[in-house]
C-alpha cells in the first residue's frame, strides 16, 4: 500500500527557503489588522525534496497513460500525444506570459489564437470560432448560451425546448437543462440512427434547436443529416454540433456543409493535446456567421500585422471563464495541426475510421456487434453472448483487460444498448496492436466459457483490486484525517 | 509530419483483410455532396520537427516573457516562484496522458493525487470537502452562486463591485440560464460598506459574494456580512487567493458555506491566462450538491486502501438533464501542480511566501510615497495595490523601455502586485519610473 | 418480485398506501432492484406543501438516480429520517422502509395508479424494454 503524503510528514523535513529579505521587516500586524490575520498555521505535511519527489514517481507508477499502453476509450479518442507539442507549449515565450500584458509584447501569443481559429474554420467550415472555454463542456454550454442569445434576441421567446437523441453523450442534456432549457429525447431507429419521424413529430415553434453527434456515439455516420438538418431549420430551430466524434470524418467532410450552426471541438481529443488525468482540455465553439455577435468576448482581431482584442461586443454572451481561454492547451493544438497539415489531418482520420473497422471486423467473432456494418472512428460491442452463457458482464470484461495490460473501453455507454463496449482505436495504433488487443479479447472470451471465474475476479495484476464503491458513496471519505 | 504508424503497404494489407479495396470504402456512407471538394488553405503537407521548432521558437520570440521582464501585473494571476520539482514531475507521461481516472484499478496514483489535492485544499480554506478542481477561478465562482441559488431555492446573487471585474462578467453569463440573478452592491471606496451590503441582503438573497483580498488588493471586513447572510438563511461564498489564505482567515473561520478561488499562484505557470484551476471547497451540509469529481476512500476486495471516483450520482453522465451542472472534466494537472507546489514550500514556506510577498509590497509603498505616487485607496491590502496616475497605459509603456512589464491599468490608477520573486533594485526602478525620475 | 396486495402503484414505481387522508409512499421492490445499492436518500423537508407530479425524494445508487415523484397533493406530515444514516434500508425491506407521510388536501386520483396485479403486469413489460 502507497503512504499519503500526509504519512511521510517529519518535523522540519522541509527546507525550502527564500533570498535573504533586502528591504526593512515590517510586521504583518503593523499593516493588517489583527482580526483579519489567521491564527493557527495552515496544515500541510513536511517532506524533503527526494522524499517529495519519490512519492509522486510511485503515484505515476501506479497510473496509466497512452504512453504506457492502448486505450481504446470509446467517444475519448485516446490517440498518441506528439512530443513537440509539449515542447512547444513550455517555451518561456509562452509559458511565461501574462495575460494582461501590454498588447505589444504578446503578438506571437495571439497570433496564435487567430491562426488557430481560422484553422479550424477551415477544418469544420464554420465562420468564427472563440477558443475561450476550458473544456467541451464548457464550450456545449457557451455554444448553446449562444443558441438561447440568438433567439431571445430575435423576439422568440417562446422556444424553451432542446432537443436530443437518446444516444447523446450526457453532458448534451445536461448543458441544455444548466443553460435552462427543457429537454426533448428523440427515438434512435432500428439502425442506431435518429429517427427522423420522431424528429419531425416533436418539432415545433417551441423547440430553440437540436444537439447532435456526427457519427453519433454509435459511431455511425447519420447518413440523413441533410434531412435532419431540413427538418431542424425549417422549424425555425438552429443545429449544435458536438464536436467529440470530429476525428471521424476531419479532412472528409464539415460539419459546416451538413447545416450545422454551431459546434464544438475537443482540442484533447481531436488535436492530440493530452487529456492530463481529467484535464486541462479545451473546448473552441465555432459558429456561422449569423450568430457572431453572440460569440464570447474578447475575440482576437487583425489589423495590418498587428493583432488585437476587441472587447466592444454589445450582444455578446459575455464570458465564460477569465482571460482568453486555456492558451497552453491551444498551443499544442496549433503545433499539432501545423506538424501534420491538412493532409496529415485527412490521414489521420482515414487510420484512425480504418482502425476501428478493423477492430470491428475481428472482434464480431466473439462477441455481439448491435448495429453490424461499416462504422466511422468507433463502435459499439456488447458482452450479451458472455452474459447469456455464463453471466459475465461488460464490466468483468473490462477488468479481465486490465490484466492484459490493456486500458478498458469505454462502458455501459451509450445507454441505448445494453452491456455496451464502446471502443475507439485512433489512428496512431500499428497494426500489430491491434491484433494483440484482438487476440486479447479472444482469449477472454475463451476463458469466459472455460475458466469463468477468473474473468469475473479480475484484475489480478493491478495493484488494487475491485473497490467498494458503494461505502464510498454511502459514508464518503474526501480527505485525510489524523 | 505524421504520427499514423502503419505504412502504406500495411494500410493496404488491413482494408484487404477486412473486404475493402481502398480508403474511400470507408466513407461510403457519407452523402458525396458533403465531401470536401476543396483543398484547405493551411499548411498542406505539415512542417517537419525542426520546421516546427523554428517556427514555434519564432511566434515565442514575438512575446517578452516575465523571465526577461520583471512584472508587476497581478489582477487574478500572479508571478510567484514555481519550484523545479513540479516541471519534472509534469513531464511523466503517465500523468498527462492519462483519461480521467474511471478504472480506479489502474489510475490509483491519480485518484490518491487528487485525494492529497482534497485534503491540502480543504486544510487551506479551513472547509469540510472539496471538488477535484474547476476550470478556473471566475467559472469555480459561477458554479457556486448557480449551487447557492439550488440550494436555497431563490435567485439573488449579491455582488460587489469590488470582485474582479472578469469574475463579474463570468457569472453575468452563467445568469444567462435563469437561475439566477446577479445584483452587483455598488463599492466606491475600494472595499463594500458592510451597511449598503447588508441593506441588500433579504430574504430573496441566496448568497453574498466576498472576495478577499478583493479586486485591488484591499481587504474586506467579512464577518458582519456573514451574520447578515446567515440571519436570512442565504450562503456566504468567498472567493479568496490561496497563497494568501497562509497570513490572512480562512473561509471556514470566518463561517462561509463555499469557498472557490484562482489556484494559478499555486506552482502554475502564467501561461497568458491558461490552463489554471479554480478550487471549490463547501461545507458538508453541501458534499453532494457540489459540482465536479470527487475522489473518496474506500476498500478493495483485498482489504486495501483504495481510491475512487465517488458521489457520482451528481454528475451530468448519470443525471443528464436533472445534472445541475455539466462539467466532467477537472484540471487534474494543474491541481497536481498546485497539490506539488504546497508540499515542496510546506507551511512555513507558504508563510514565508506570503509575508514577503506583502513586505516587498509595503517596501514598494513607501517607495512610490517618496516619489509622489499616491495610493488610490487608503485601506489594508494585501500583496496588492492601485496607485493613482494620469496616463497608466503611458507609464506602462516607459517600464517597458526601462526591461519591466508594469501593472494592471485602471481608470487614472495601476494596479501593482507584488511577489517574493521580485527585487529591492526592480522596485525601485519602479518607483523611478513612475516618479518620472527616468531611469536611462 | 415482491408486489403487495392492498398498495396502490405508479408507473415511476412509487408504492402508496391510502389510509383516509394520510398517504405514505415509498419505492417498490422492481425499483430498489434496479437500482441497486441504495447509498443515499434525499428525505423531503417536513411540513413542505407538495403539488401532484413534484419531486419530494431522490434516491441515489452508485450508477443510478431516482426521483419520487408526489402522486397527490398535501403536506409532508412525517419523513422517515432512518435513510438518511441508513440509505440500505430501501434495498433490504423497500415496503417497510416508507420515504414519507403525506396528508392529502383534495381528492386522490387513484385513476392514474395502478393495482397490484395492473404493476405486476407493467414490470414485466418495463423488463423486457
Amino acid at each position: 500500500m502507497t503512504k499519503l503524503i500526509f504519512e511521510k510528514h517529519i518535523a522540519e523535513a522541509n527546507t525550502f527557503e527564500l533570498p535573504p529579505l533586502e528591504v526593512p521587516e515590517v510586521g504583518l500586524s503593523e499593516t493588517v489588522p489583527e482580526h483579519l490575520l489567521r491564527e493557527n498555521a495552515t496544515v500541510i505535511p513536511e517532506v524533503s525534496e527526494v522524499e517529495l519527489i519519490r512519492h509522486y514517481t510511485e503515484l505515476s507508477n501506479r497510473a496509466y497513460g497512452v504512453d504506457n499502453g492502448f486505450y481504446p476509450l470509446g467517444s475519448c479518442t485516446m490517440k498518441y500525444n506528439p512530443k513537440i507539442n509539449e515542447w512547444a507549449s513550455r517555451l518561456p515565450g509562452f509559458a511565461q506570459i501574462h495575460p494582461y500584458q501590454p498588447r505589444e509584447t504578446v503578438q506571437g501569443a495571439m497570433q496564435i489564437l487567430y491562426e488557430l481559429g481560422k484553422m479550424l474554420g477551415e477544418i469544420t467550415g464554420m465562420d468564427h470560432f472563440t477558443l475561450q472555454p476550458a473544456a467541451g463542456a464548457h464550450g456545449e454550454m457557451a455554444g448553446v448560451m449562444m443558441i438561447k442569445a440568438y433567439h431571445n434576441k430575435r423576439g422568440d421567446f417562446k422556444r424553451t425546448k432542446m432537443m436530443v437523441p437518446d444516444s447523446a453523450h450526457g453532458t448534451n442534456p445536461a448543458t441544455a437543462n444548466v443553460v435552462g432549457f427543457d429537454v426533448i429525447e428523440i427515438k434512435s431507429n432500428d439502425r442506431g440512427l435518429v429517427d427522423l419521424d420522431d424528429l419531425k413529430a416533436k418539432m415545433s415553434d417551441e423547440v430553440a434547436g437540436l444537439m447532435l453527434t456526427n457519427p453519433n456515439t454509435l459511431g455511425l455516420f447519420e447518413e440523413e443529416i441533410q434531412e435532419i438538418a431540413a427538418v431542424v431549420h425549417e422549424g425555425g430551430g438552429l443545429l449544435y454540433y458536438d464536436g467529440a466524434n470530429l476525428n471521424a470524418i476531419m479532412g472528409i467532410c464539415r460539419p459546416g456543409d451538413m447545416g450545422f450552426d454551431v459546434i464544438h471541438l475537443n482540442l484533447h481529443k481531436t488535436f492530440a493535446t493530452p487529456h492530463g488525468g481529467g484535464g486541462p482540455g479545451s473546448g473552441p465553439v465555432g459558429i456561422k456567421d449569423f450568430l457572431a455577435d453572440f460569440l464570447p468576448k474578447p475575440i482576437v482581431i487583425k489589423k495590418g500585422d498587428s493583432y488585437s482584442f476587441d472587447y466592444d461586443r454589445p450582444d455578446s454572451i459575455g464570458r465564460v471563464k477569465n482571460f482568453y481561454g486555456n492558451f497552453g492547451v491551444i498551443v499544442k493544438a496549433y503545433t499539432y495541426i501545423m506538424a501534420v497539415g491538412s493532409e496529415g489531418l485527412k490521414d489521420a482520420c482515414q487510420q484512425a475510421v480504418l482502425n476501428a473497422n478493423y477492430l470491428r471486423y475481428h472482434l464480431q467473432k466473439k462477441y455481439h456487434i448491435p448495429f453490424d456494418r461499416l462504422c466511422k472512428h468507433e463502435f459499439v460491442i456488447t458482452a450479451r453472448n458472455q452474459m447469456e452463457s455464463n453471466h459475465v458482464a461488460t464490466l468483468d470484461i473490462a477488468k479481465r483487460l486490465m490484466d492484459y495490460g490493456y486500458h478498458p473501453p469505454t462502458v455501459y455507454f451509450p445507454l441505448i444498448v445494453k452491456e455496451a463496449m464502446m471502443i475507439e482505436p485512433t489512428e496512431t495504433e500499428s497494426r500489430e496492436r491491434l491484433d494483440s488487443f484482438i487476440a486479447a479479447m479472444d482469449e477472454i472470451a475463451r476463458e469466459v466459457r472455460e475458466n469463468t471465474q477468473i474473468v469475473l475476479d479480475a484484475p489480478h495484476t493491478t495493484v488494487i483490486g475491485r473497490v467498494d464503491e458503494v461505502t464510498a458513496a454511502r459514508s464518503p471519505i474526501v480527505k485525510w484525517e489524523e | 509530419m505524421k504520427f499514423t504508424p502503419n505504412p502504406p503497404a500495411v494500410v493496404e494489407a488491413m482494408l484487404n483483410d477486412i473486404g475493402l479495396k481502398n480508403l474511400d470504402d470507408l466513407f461510403t456512407d457519407i452523402n458525396e455532396d458533403l465531401k470536401q471538394k476543396h483543398q484547405q488553405e493551411f499548411v498542406k503537407n505539415g512542417l517537419s520537427e525542426i520546421e516546427i521548432r523554428e517556427h514555434m521558437k519564432k511566434l515565442a520570440g514575438r512575446n517578452s516573457n516575465v523571465d526577461d521582464y520583471p512584472t508587476f501585473l497581478g489582477a487574478g494571476a500572479y508571478d510567484h516562484y514555481i519550484p523545479a520539482v513540479i516541471e519534472q514531475i509534469m513531464w511523466r507521461s503517465e500523468f498527462y496522458t492519462a483519461y480521467t481516472p474511471y478504472q480506479a484499478e489502474i489510475s490509483q496514483g491519480i485518484l490518491q493525487a487528487i485525494f492529497e489535492y482534497q485534503t491540502l485544499i480543504c486544510n487551506l480554506t479551513g472547509m469540510d470537502v472539496s471538488n477535484a478542481s474547476m476550470y478556473d477561478g471566475g467559472s469555480a465562482l459561477a458554479e457556486a452562486c448557480k449551487l447557492a441559488s439550488m440550494h436555497t431555492k431563490r435567485r439573488k446573487i449579491l455582488v460587489p463591485e469590488t470582485v474582479h471585474p472578469e469574475y463579474m462578467e463570468v457569472l453575468k453569463t452563467y445568469g444567462i440560464s435563469g437561475i439566477m440573478e446577479i445584483v452587483p452592491v455598488p463599492c466606491n471606496e475600494g472595499t463594500y460598506s458592510a451597511d449598503t451590503f447588508i441593506s441588500m441582503i433579504d430574504k430573496e438573497t441566496a448568497a453574498a459574494i466576498v472576495q478577499q483580498p478583493n479586486f485591488f488588493g484591499n481587504l474586506e471586513e467579512v464577518t458582519k456580512i456573514e451574520e447578515a447572510i446567515h440571519q436570512n438563511k442565504g450562503l456566504l461564498i468567498m472567493a479568496v487567493d490561496p497563497i494568501s489564505l497562509a497570513v490572512l482567515k480562512a473561509p471556514g473561520d470566518l463561517g462561509a458555506d463555499i469557498a472557490v478561488g484562482e489556484g494559478q499562484s499555486l506552482g502554475n505557470s502564467l501561461s497568458f491566462g491558461g490552463p489554471y484551476l479554480g478550487f471549490f471547497a463547501a461545507t458538508n451540509k453541501l458534499m453532494r450538491k457540489i459540482p465536479g469529481r470527487i475522489v473518496g476512500q474506500t476498500l478493495d476486495t483485498r482489504g486495501q486502501r483504495a481510491f475512487v471516483l465517488t458521489l457520482q450520482a451528481r454528475e451530468q453522465h448519470i443525471r443528464r438533464e436533472k445534472a445541475n451542472s455539466n462539467i466532467c472534466s477537472n484540471q487534474a494537472l494543474n491541481a497536481l501542480a498546485a497539490s506539488i507546489y504546497l508540499v515542496a514550500v510546506g507551511s512555513k514556506g507558504l508563510k514565508e511566501i506570503a509575508v514577503r510577498s506583502h513586505q516587498l509590497a509595503h517596501f514598494a509603498e513607501v517607495q512610490l510615497k517618496k516619489q509622489g505616487v499616491e495610493l488610490l485607496y487608503n485601506k489594508p491590502y494585501f500583496r496588492e495595490f492601485a496607485v493613482k496616475m494620469d496616463d497608466p497605459a503611458f507609464m506602462n509603456h516607459k517600464l517597458l523601455e526601462n526591461g519591466m512589464i508594469g501593472g494592471y491599468e485602471l481608470p487614472g490608477a495601476m494596479l501593482l502586485a507584488f511577489t517574493e520573486k521580485r527585487t529591492r533594485a526592480e522596485i525601485e526602478r519602479l518607483a523611478f519610473v513612475l516618479g518620472g525620475l527616468e531611469n536611462d | 418480485m415482491n408486489i403487495p396486495q392492498g398498495l396502490f402503484y405508479s408507473s415511476s414505481h412509487e408504492w402508496i398506501k391510502i389510509e383516509g387522508e394520510k398517504v405514505t409512499l415509498g419505492i417498490t421492490d422492481f425499483a430498489q432492484h434496479h437500482l441497486g445499492d441504495i447509498v443515499f436518500v434525499e428525505v423531503p423537508e417536513l411540513n413542505s406543501e407538495v403539488n401532484v407530479g413534484d419531486s419530494i425524494a431522490v434516491v441515489e445508487s452508485v450508477k443510478a438516480v431516482s426521483e419520487i415523484y408526489s402522486p397527490v397533493s398535501g403536506t409532508i406530515i412525517a419523513v422517515n429520517e432512518e435513510l438518511e444514516e441508513s440509505p440500505e434500508l430501501l434495498n433490504e425491506d423497500p415496503y417497510k422502509n416508507y420515504i414519507a407521510v403525506i396528508e392529502v388536501s383534495n381528492e386522490i386520483e387513484t385513476e392514474k395508479l395502478m393495482s397490484a396485479k395492473d404493476y405486476e403486469a407493467y414490470c414485466i413489460e418495463e423488463e423486457k424494454k
